[in-house]
């Protein structure tokens, strides 16, 4: 240090004592910047951080509750969806059988009606049967007598008679055709 | 000043930056007290001042950018420096070390701010001043806490020692708190600026004396000179911060430390 110039001069200023104005400015300076700071700043900041923690619990517990709804819908739907799919179960069930008691009802009424559509015509070939048997044994009496009369040469007036005739004439015809 | 105007007259040689380059002059002559380190500490207080009520007005939820930035420096300091090293009841004093740090941090940084370009830390006035505040709250706060005997029967005596260890221990400990801490507390803050500051002071002036020097080689390495300031500059930016943070720290720690039942 000694060669430069400036050296003595130097050694005058001792850097480790303090000027007595920048300990005051200090010290004001200071003072002062703790008190805006602590009154204006410290406070916002803090109402922000409150607001913010607030705003986050909220959100959080918010969601909690919108899951725990989301949950309790879910059972409720599930439960829902099993009853419904069981009354499905029971409807189909009981259509089946209402299905199949239709169809046998239909079925019987069908074959009652063809039974009763066959009786009927049966009944009624019969009775054509009995009158063609009836007009045809008229008739076939009449031409019998008629032919007989003719054959013989007598009139064949006595009722009686020309009855028995003809009813021994027909078994006659009938043991000819067996 | 004068060590300046003198490195530019010719055939001195090279006059290196001394004490003196920290001794300016005021501003006006008619007010002696006004010089540039005072001035920045004003300034500091009013740039910190704006920037804080403006960022911090609104508190909104959802912030802004600008309030972010400045609640991400309160945060730093309410969390990380008050929050975990205080623990519980920590924000009673949140407002004084969120003050001590921003006021640090800005009059540090001062020191590589073009034009500015002076930590007003590196006056040993404004260090002593912190200090002695750190020195009254953490003694105020260990007093009220405990009572006047007990606190002082805590730092003298220190509990669960055998009894002739207190013939060496009651000095030290004394000496730790009521003068080591306060002096290492602004000498640290004051030493790292003050030796940041010339380091800087030598490079810049060095390469401005190497280029203005007739020999050619001189010149040649006048840049080097430059770009070892400039890379000096960026590892300042990192003391700067470090020492802000630091005295902050320790703050926090001795009112933690007087706060603290046993110790």
């Amino acid at each position: 240090m000694r060669t430069f110039n400036f050296a003595s001069e130097a050694e005058k200023v001792n850097p480790l004592v303090p000027h007595t104005a920048e300990l005051v400015v200090g010290a004001i300076a200071f003072t002062l910047l703790f008190l805006v700071l602590r009154r204006a700043v410290v406070p916002m900041f803090e109402k922000a951080f409150t607001a913010r923690t607030e705003a986050i619990q909220g959100g959080l517990e918010r969601a909690e509750q919108a899951q725990l709804e989301a949950q309790r819908a879910l059972v409720q739907y599930n439960e829902q969806l099993s009853s419904a799919q069981g009354e499905a179960s029971k409807l189909r069930e009981e259509a089946r059988i209402q299905g199949a008691a239709i169809l046998e009802d239909l079925r019987t009424k069908a074959q009652d009606e063809a039974a009763r559509i066959t009786a009927a015509a049966h009944s009624s070939i019969e009775a054509e049967r009995q009158q063609a048997i009836t007009s045809l044994r008229n008739e076939v009496g009449a031409l019998a007598v008629e032919l007989a009369s003719k054959i013989v040469g007598e009139a064949l007036d006595d009722q009686a008679r020309q009855s028995r005739i003809v009813d021994r004439f027909i078994e006659d015809l009938e043991k000819s055709q067996k | 000043m004068r060590a300046f105007i003198q490195l530019h007259a010719e055939g001195d040689g090279f006059v290196p930056p001394s004490t003196n380059d920290f001794n300016l002059p005021p501003i006006t002559e008619s007010i002696a007290w006004l010089t540039k380190p005072v001035l920045l500490v004003f300034l500091s207080v009013i740039l910190i001042s704006v920037f804080f009520i403006l960022s911090s007005r609104k508190a909104a939820v959802v912030p802004s950018k600008l309030q972010f930035a400045g609640e991400s420096i309160y945060a730093f300091v309410r969390n990380d420096l008050a929050r975990d090293v205080i623990g519980h009841d920590f924000m009673r004093f949140v407002p004084y070390l969120f003050t001590l740090f921003t006021f640090v941090l800005t009059n540090n940084i001062f020191g590589i701010i073009p034009l500015l370009q002076f930590p007003a830390m590196s006056h040993v006035g404004f260090p002593y001043v912190l200090a002695i505040f750190t020195f009254l709250v953490f003694h105020y706060v260990g007093i009220r806490k405990k009572g006047l005997g007990k606190y002082f029967k805590e730092i003298a005596f220190m509990p669960g020692v055998p009894l002739p260890v207190y013939i060496l221990l009651t000095p030290i400990e004394l000496a730790t708190f009521f003068i080591v801490r306060p002096l290492t507390l602004s000498l640290r803050l004051f030493a790292n600026m003050f030796a940041g500051h010339l380091l800087l002071l030598v490079f810049i002036m060095g390469g401005d004396y190497m280029m203005h020097d007739s020999h050619l080689i001189m010149k040649l390495f006048s840049p080097f000179s430059f770009a070892f300031g400039i890379a000096l500059t960026f590892f300042e930016f990192m003391v700067q911060c470090l020492q802000a943070y630091i005295f902050t720290l320790l703050t926090a720690l001795y009112i933690a430390g007087a706060l603290a039942d046993e110790h």
